[in-house]
């Protein structure tokens, strides 16, 4: 990889923190934007600003052409068998919540059962046990053993004929660990239990074919694919996606509107109710097509290294204990610091120049698991470097003087 | 006794002197905080805890010849030091002393900027116990 082509791309990597050179480790939480989604946006605002679909002009054409190239593209990010199985949304949590409000409220009811993990983020958490709440459904969850790795022997057993829903998250935020989405899928299907992945982390880290991993539903945010923030994706069946109701009405979701009724629009329409996040839909385009320019495999093959070269460096710190340290990972990094508290060393981290997240990363039920607050976590991606892994070790070993 | 605008303006002072480095900054805090006496075990109890973000509070205090005494210990280092500027501010005065005290050194020092304005919201919240427990006194001491 051309890493210091690819870093010019990236104007805030160049900000200074604290009179020190930013080390930008928060990818979990955010990517940072290259400069071709941010001029994307410039360019709708500044030549193209135009509602989209039923405008009889020239702006209203191009807003909907770029609009829906968009979409067309992430049908082939994702392998999709169409574009419109590609419905935008707020984001990872607003697509599960569309999943439960819908497919949720209309197929689960009394009795059932939604399995979850024992890693899951809130968003994959709190949507179900609102819908249990409503229908009377119960939630089961997934165990993981000492290393964050959801264990299969265990799982089998959680899966009964009641199991209507299997809700797993694909990559976990908080401690990196690569889940075995397929033999999951399996345990799932074999139950007739249909199948949501939360995506949110692995998007833009794995290569995803919703084909492949025979999900129903696949949830992602364009803000942690290098895009703008307040959208995203989600990807379902045909079949299935046919037979959910609309979630929200008003807008394009509509094919005709009567006192005495209303005919719902096809795929996808029929779930973007109102003026969609245009801009931001066409600006995602253009992260997408900057990660396709890079190539999936580079990013993978560059991303594993920092993951070894990151994990090695770190277990040289002798206080350092990894939470979570799966076999199947990305190079996030989670892990606490002797007896100090993981705000103390972000903190010190920070006034060093280096963003990390610390806290519970909104897996609280996670943390329950571990018997701790909250850790320090580190992700990477492509545009970080052995050398800023360098400095974040030799900060470490600094605080850990101070603090331990 | 120094007024607690007087113990604020020698904060400022002190903070001024460290300029803008950040990590300076950082290691006076704690600095401060490993020289307030820490709590019990037995006195960090749900009842003590004012709740901030990432960072458990517990704060005591007691009335000792109509003056407020406070105590008060943290999980993190840097918001005990944190915690500890405020008892130098506002430790062993009336409760009138506490209920009229305008606090300015934060925003002079930076500290918004510092801790991120959610963890500014937990300091708030202590301020707030501070002035609650201070009013509550204020009270007992006009009805004896």
């Amino acid at each position: 990889m051309q890493i210091d082509s690819i870093r010019k791309d990236f104007p805030v990597l160049n900000e200074i923190v604290h009179g020190k050179n930013l080390i930008y480790f928060d990818n979990a939480a955010t990517t940072q934007k290259p400069k071709a989604v941010v001029e994307a946006l410039n360019e709708y605002y500044y030549h193209d600003n135009s509602n989209i679909h039923r405008g009889a002009h020239t702006l209203a054409d191009r807003a909907t052409k770029a609009y829906e190239a968009s979409r067309e593209n992430l049908a082939k990010w994702f392998n999709a068998e169409s574009s419109d199985q590609i419905i935008f949304t707020r984001g990872t949590t607003d697509g599960i919540n569309l999943v439960a409000a819908t497919f949720g409220k209309q197929f689960i009811s009394e009795g059932d059962e939604i399995v979850l993990s024992t890693m899951e983020h809130h968003s994959n958490i709190v949507p179900w046990q609102m819908l249990c709440e409503n229908v009377g459904a119960k939630i089961k969850v997934l165990p993981i053993n000492e290393k964050g790795e959801i264990n299969l022997e265990e799982a089998e057993k959680i899966f009964t004929d009641k199991t209507k829903l299997l809700a797993v998250v694909h990559v976990s935020n908080a401690l990196g660990t690569i889940n075995p989405i397929s033999e999951l899928t399996k345990m799932a299907r074999e139950k007739g239990a249909s199948v949501l992945i939360d995506g949110a982390q692995s998007a833009s880290h794995l290569d995803v074919d919703v084909q492949k991993l025979d999900c129903d539903f696949f949830v992602c945010s364009a803000h942690k694919m290098y895009g703008p923030t307040g959208l995203g994706v989600l990807y379902g069946k045909r079949d299935i996606l046919e037979k959910m109701n609309p979630y929200q009405g008003g807008g394009e979701m509509i094919k005709e509107v009567d006192f005495e009724g209303t005919t719902y629009n096809e795929l996808p329409f029929k779930f973007e109710a109102g003026t969609p996040n245009i801009a931001d839909v066409i600006a995602f385009n253009a992260s997408l097509k900057y990660l396709q320019s890079i190539g999936r495999d580079r990013i993978r093959e560059y991303e594993n290294d920092l993951k070894e070269y990151g994990r090695k460096r770190l277990s040289e710190i002798g206080s350092l204990k990894f939470v979570g340290d799966a076999d199947q990972k990305t190079a996030i990094f989670s892990f606490l610091l002797g007896n100090a508290h993981a705000f103390d060393v972000g903190m010190m981290l920070d006034a060093k120049g280096i963003a990390v997240r610390t806290g519970h990363h909104c897996t609280q039920p996670l943390m329950k698991h571990y018997g701790i607050e909250g850790t320090v976590r580190a992700s990477l991606t492509f545009y970080n470097t052995r050398e800023e892994i360098d400095i974040l070790v030799e900060s470490l070993i600094d605080i850990d003087k101070k603090l331990n | 006794m120094k007024s607690s605008e007087d113990i604020q303006n020698e904060i400022i002072e002190e903070f001024a002197f460290l300029g803008d480095d950040r990590e300076a900054m950082i290691n006076y805090i704690m600095e401060l905080g490993e020289k307030l006496e820490p709590l019990q075990d037995l006195e960090k109890v749900e009842d003590n805890i004012i709740k901030g973000c990432q960072s458990k509070v517990w704060l005591i205090s007691e009335l000792k010849d109509g003056k407020v005494q406070f105590t008060a210990d943290s999980n993190t280092a840097i918001t005990k030091g944190l915690i500890s500027l405020l008892i130098r501010v506002l430790n062993n005065r009336s409760p009138k002393e506490i209920i009229d005290a305008n606090l300015f050194f934060m925003e002079k020092i930076g500290m918004s900027n510092m801790i991120g304005s959610q963890r500014s919201n937990g300091f708030v919240s202590m301020i707030k116990k501070m002035k609650i427990f201070a009013l509550a006194y204020q009270g007992q001491l006009q009805n004896d």
